[in-house]
């Protein structure tokens, strides 16, 4: 049993307003660990119902570019899981946002799953998701984290086959992470077409909440998405923003609108 | 859970704890497609003529047994005797796992193969099976491997293979290792990943080792021949340790025969610049298999250095962690320039010019055999030096002048 219940309220409030929910992802400590906590609240208020909180790793083989060198830049900047952790405790006293801890495995593993559960939970933290963590060799850490209240969310691929996409769909929680095409994270002009066929497949093995990420940069893939899964996951067209004006004072505002964008929020206040 | 070293890994890869799977769940189908088609490819009487076919009459098997008598005799030891897979075509071992798996992707219907390549000896192995089979081939070598070892980059596009540099990270072997993950994610209906070391996630560890046990199994027949009686101690470098693996596995269950692996000590292990994984290291993951890893507090990964770029990776394989676990085999390190005098001596008593991550082992020889009068050494020496010419160059600047001696 989760501790709180943010990420599945999230979704379920999203799904009574008869919209997809926003998923946003930040690397944290990009461009410093210091502004993070901001960076996060700027993409709340601008639409993001749930935030994935990246832990940079130094080698990021699911990644394109873009979140490559955010993960650079981020531990270039001394992000550690300990700074990170605070970083969402420094989220936590100012918003509900749910939050979800997006990480390889081998910087958890290293902290220690015991540790690392605990501190989650204390610092408000959600969910994990571990990017390299196949639910073959999940189980260790899957129950350190539910027994602390923790949502886990894993991968659905398109290369899953129906076996795989039952064990995903069965130690996920929270939500289950639709991988839209093949490859590495990065944006793409057109959301794969075979993903709404993913979806509906996945949907006839659980009832949880399903977010489809991978290429998702602009409203038309939201609003496209949406009429099919219940979220949508943005990470590299954040990163991007971040990447080119990361040092800029207006970064907040940029990261606000350009989720009020994806939201539709602008035109449809709600 | 078996303890018998032989009958591992498990049904998920995992010797004891170290292997297994640990990539984004995109690789996962793939993986199980490989598994399944070697599972198959294993047992096929016609599979393993064809492999066994182009073994003997593309790449050179067997390879010779060789004693060195000059250089024993110096040493005033040990008998030492080298495995001569420098002597393969294309100058190393690397060959017969890339004659292995190109004949898998070929029964996968894959037509096009990616690599990774640290000293590029794995990547002109891939390039020359590509070539052979008529598939395209793309091999990935960081930034850093491709200004060390120009004459295998040639090699490469010789064989009609494109060599892409990487810029990433530490722009070596890992990074390597991590663009050509990406390319598979990205291409995995017609593309095969051809890696090249007993690394990465199951089924790899154990198919590569399979592929190379040859140098181990024909060893063990040459060496009671020739000597008439099983080596005392059997010696290999180890990067990812697809050489050492490939010669310890037919002597594992003799277990009077020591099993020494050798990883690369670079300027040295308090110097920090070195790929001692075993000495220096941790378990954790990288790249798809739990093992020994040279990682900081953080669980990031630390850089690594060799004068050696097929030495020079950040993960030892896990069926070398699970040897050392059992105290089955022992592992040890060798300096850069330990490495660099092995490879002078041994051109100058024998005539035989080592490759560098093979210097390791030779050095770790050297060393043993003073103190081991009346025991046999056996060297895997996986790889020919023509490669690291530069390199010795650089290193034995009295021998490149005009009135050098």
């Amino acid at each position: 049993m989760p501790s709180s219940n943010r990420i599945a309220d999230a979704f379920a409030a999203a799904k009574a307003q008869s919209r997809p929910a926003l998923v946003a992802y930040l690397t944290a400590g990009d461009p410093s660990p210091a502004r993070s906590a901001s960076l996060a609240l700027a993409l709340n208020r601008g639409g993001a119902d749930v935030l994935e909180l990246g832990v940079p790793f130094s080698d990021p083989v699911a990644d394109g570019p873009v979140i490559q060198q955010a993960s650079d830049r981020a531990l270039k900047a001394g992000t550690n899981v300990r700074r990170v952790l605070e970083i969402a405790a420094e989220i936590r006293r100012q918003s509900a946002l749910p939050i979800v801890l997006f990480s390889y495995l081998n910087p958890l593993m290293r902290y220690g799953f015991d540790a690392l559960a605990r501190d989650a939970r204390d610092a408000g933290i959600d969910g994990c998701l571990l990017t390299d963590l196949s639910v073959e060799e999940a189980a260790g850490p899957v129950s350190k984290l539910r027994a602390a209240g923790l949502d886990t969310v894993f991968l659905a691929a398109p290369t899953s086959t129906d076996r795989r996409l039952k064990l995903v769909s069965e130690l996920s929680s929270g939500f289950v992470y639709v991988v839209s095409r093949t490859g590495v994270t990065g944006e793409r002009s057109d959301v794969a077409a075979s993903v709404e066929p993913l979806v509906n497949k996945i949907k006839s093995m659980t009832d949880k909440p399903l977010a489809v990420g991978f290429g998702v940069s602009k409203r038309e893939h939201v609003a496209a998405i949406g009429g099919y899964a219940d979220g949508v996951i943005i990470g590299s067209a954040i990163m991007r923003i971040i990447e080119q004006h990361g040092h800029a004072p207006d970064l907040e505002s940029r990261l606000e609108q350009f989720m009020r964008t994806l939201s539709g929020k602008e035109d449809s206040p709600r | 859970m078996s303890n018998d070293p032989i009958q591992q890994p498990d049904s998920g890869g995992h010797f004891g704890p170290y292997g297994g799977r640990y990539v984004p769940e995109i690789l996962m189908a793939p993986l199980e497609e490989i598994e399944r088609a070697y599972a198959d490819a294993r047992q096929d009487p016609a599979f393993q003529a064809e492999l066994a076919d182009l073994l003997a009459h593309f790449a050179g098997r067997p390879t010779p047994l060789y004693e060195c008598r000059r250089l024993s005799e110096n040493l005033g030891g040990a008998r030492i005797f080298l495995k001569r897979e420098d002597l393969l075509h294309t100058g190393a071992h690397k060959i017969n796992n890339c004659l292995g798996q190109v004949l898998l992707a070929r029964r996968m219907g894959k037509t096009r193969i990616i690599a990774e390549t640290g000293a590029g000896q794995h990547g002109v192995a891939t390039a020359t099976v590509c070539a052979l089979f008529g598939l395209e081939c793309v091999v990935y070598m960081g930034e850093e491997d491709m200004r060390r070892q120009r004459l295998n980059v040639f090699r490469m596009r010789l064989l009609g293979a494109r060599v892409e540099s990487v810029t990433s990270g530490s722009r070596t072997l890992k990074d390597a290792v991590s663009e050509a993950m990406r390319d598979w994610a990205t291409n995995i209906e017609d593309t095969h990943y051809l890696l090249g070391s007993a690394l990465g996630a199951h089924p790899y560890p154990m198919m590569v080792r399979d592929f190379h046990r040859c140098t181990g199994d024909e060893a063990r027949r040459q060496i009671t021949e020739q000597a008439g009686r099983l080596p005392d101690m059997i010696v290999a470098c180890v990067g990812g340790g697809s050489n050492a693996i490939g010669i310890f596995t037919a002597f594992i269950p003799d277990t009077q025969v020591s099993l020494i692996g050798v990883e690369a000590g670079g300027r040295g292990l308090t110097t920090g610049d070195h790929a001692a994984r075993i000495a220096g290291g941790s378990p954790g993951v990288l790249q798809g298999a739990y093992s020994y890893l040279l990682q900081d507090n953080d669980g990031q990964v630390s850089l690594t250095h060799s004068v050696s770029a097929g030495l020079d990776y950040a993960l030892i394989g896990p069926e070398h962690a699970w040897l050392h676990d059992q105290g089955r085999a022992r592992y040890t390190n060798c300096t850069d320039s330990d490495a660099l005098s092995a490879a002078r001596t041994l051109a100058r008593t024998e005539g035989i010019i080592p490759a560098l991550e093979s210097s390791h082992a030779v050095a770790e020889a050297i060393r043993l055999a003073p103190e081991a009068a009346s025991k046999i050494i056996l060297v895997n020496l996986s790889g020919r030096g023509d490669k690291d010419t530069d390199i010795y160059r650089e290193n034995f600047p009295e021998l490149d002048t005009p009135d050098a001696q």
